[in-house]
């Protein structure tokens, strides 16, 4: 019994590591999961509010013949924009900032664009240009608020893998850390789509 | 030794706090929830007046017992809520992130629907789950503010905005879901079944007796007025024949009742930040 008993403990330890080390593995790899759905929805509202654009310019172009800088501005920030994403697997910091940078790009081309609108009342006071506002205004609060859905299952995520004694292990599984959306200097607010 | 490692144990809790706080103040200070969204009730009904005046009670039980008619025959559920003000958060916002809170509508289907009104900001706003946004689309949830709610609200007529809305978003989501209640726990409508072979049964009691002999019932009067005057006056409770159909009268009401707040509660839908606002 003696000469087992150093064999049974060494067992016992390894089990118990071999079950803790799972289970911080496959608490890790639904987190990074859910992040990475959180990730598709920010594209896809996005991707929405890009889908939008040719309508709003078509339509604003019905009425304000003398924007073709600004609408043009749209249109290449809007091609910028969609050329920009960023693969779920492969979140870095570097890729983050390019993609908020394109997108930023667009929303103070679209800001611009709105802001000119206000010289063309009839503009404002068409039926389709005023759906389509209401859809842009829709569309900016989606991606708001899938923006911090995914900064929350990012967080979640960071968490786990950045404690203490996971910390040691996070690299061996390969779990890296994931990069957030961060606000960008003068951003605070959400570009504004009211009039 | 003990000393050392439990000093490095915090040190590294110290750097994880510093670290999550620097996330904090980095990343949510552009939409800190200034409103704090009340935790989900354990009552689940349709109409939450967290100001407290702006419907009457009366209003408020009529609006309530529409809501939960509809959520019963569609599994739809529309939450009304209304507060004094937003502390400057964006009411779109505020509703999306409320309704996926509560969880309100079908899990499956996301189809809730959660009318936010902010009193002193005269604010108010639809936001609408995933599963109804194909539908009552932000333009349609923007035209139905703008066309039947904002007139009576200019007036200071909540109550009609309200009823005239909610009226609006039922002709949109015409036919789209099924209710669920009355089959919650099986497909197969068994109380219904019960229910018309208790009829059925009640109709050859009171055949028989009728062919047996008139006389019981004073034999003034034929034998379909007798069933037809069991059905309305089921209550009154004059002979024996009476008694029996008004405990039928009693138990019908019992499972058809839908005072009690939605039929198993907020359902988990959940809300991407679809919808529209509009204030007055």
């Amino acid at each position: 019994m003696k000469k087992f008993l150093p064999l049974i403990i060494i067992a016992i330890l390894a089990i118990g590591a071999y079950s803790w080390a799972t289970g911080f593995n496959n608490t890790a790899v639904e987190h990074e999961a859910d992040a990475k759905t959180a990730w598709s929805k920010v594209e896809s509202a996005y991707q929405r509010r890009a889908d939008l654009i040719p309508n709003l310019v078509s339509t604003v172009k019905g009425y304000a013949t003398h924007e073709k800088g600004t609408l043009e501005g749209v249109i290449k920030a809007r091609s910028e924009a969609t050329k920009t994403t960023i693969n779920a697997g492969d979140l870095t910091p570097e890729k983050m900032t390019q993609f908020q940078q394109a997108q930023q790009g667009l929303s103070g081309a679209l800001s611009k664009l709105l802001v000119t609108v206000e010289r063309y009342p009839e503009l404002k006071a068409d039926k389709s240009f005023l759906e389509l506002q209401s859809q842009l205004e829709g569309t900016e609060n989606r991606i708001n608020i899938s923006r911090d859905r995914f900064n929350d299952a990012v967080n979640k995520y960071d968490k786990l893998i950045k404690r203490f004694p996971q910390k040691l292990f996070s690299s061996m599984f390969g779990f890296e850390e994931m990069a957030r959306f961060k606000s960008a200097a003068g951003s605070e607010n959400t570009p504004k789509v009211e009039f | 030794m003990q000393f050392l490692i439990f000093s490095i144990q915090s040190l590294s809790n110290i750097k994880h706090y510093v670290f999550t706080a620097l996330c904090i103040t980095l990343f949510v200070n552009t939409s800190f929830a200034q409103f704090d969204i009340p935790e989900t009730p354990k009552f689940q009904t349709s109409v939450y007046d967290y100001t407290g005046s702006l419907l009457s009670s009366n209003q408020k039980k009529r609006l309530e017992q529409k809501l939960i008619k509809y959520s019963d025959t569609t599994s739809t559920q529309i939450v009304l809520a209304i507060i004094n003000s937003t502390n400057g958060e964006n009411i779109n916002y505020l509703g999306a992130q409320w309704g996926e809170k509560w969880g309100i509508g079908q899990d499956k289907e996301d189809n809730g629907i959660l009318i936010l009104l902010a009193k002193n900001d005269r604010k108010i706003a639809i936001n609408t789950g995933h599963g109804v946004e194909h539908l009552l689309t932000d333009a349609m949830s923007k035209r139905i503010i703008e066309r039947d709610i904002i007139p009576y609200f200019k007036k200071g007529n909540y109550y009609g905005g309200l009823n005239r809305g909610s009226d609006a978003i039922f002709e949109v989501l015409k036919g789209e879901y099924k209710g669920s209640r009355k089959s919650n726990n099986n497909d197969f409508p068994i109380e219904a079944v019960i229910f018309l072979i208790f009829i059925f049964i009640i109709i050859l009691i009171s055949i028989s007796k009728n062919k047996r002999g008139g006389g019981r019932n004073g034999g003034r009067r034929s034998p379909s007025i007798n069933i037809l005057e069991a059905i309305i006056l089921s209550n009154s409770g004059r002979g024996s024949y009476h008694r029996g159909s008004g405990g039928f009268g009693g138990s019908f009401g019992g499972s058809s009742e839908s005072s009690g707040g939605f039929g198993g509660g907020f359902g988990g839908g959940g809300f991407g930040g679809g919808g529209a606002s509009g204030s007055w």
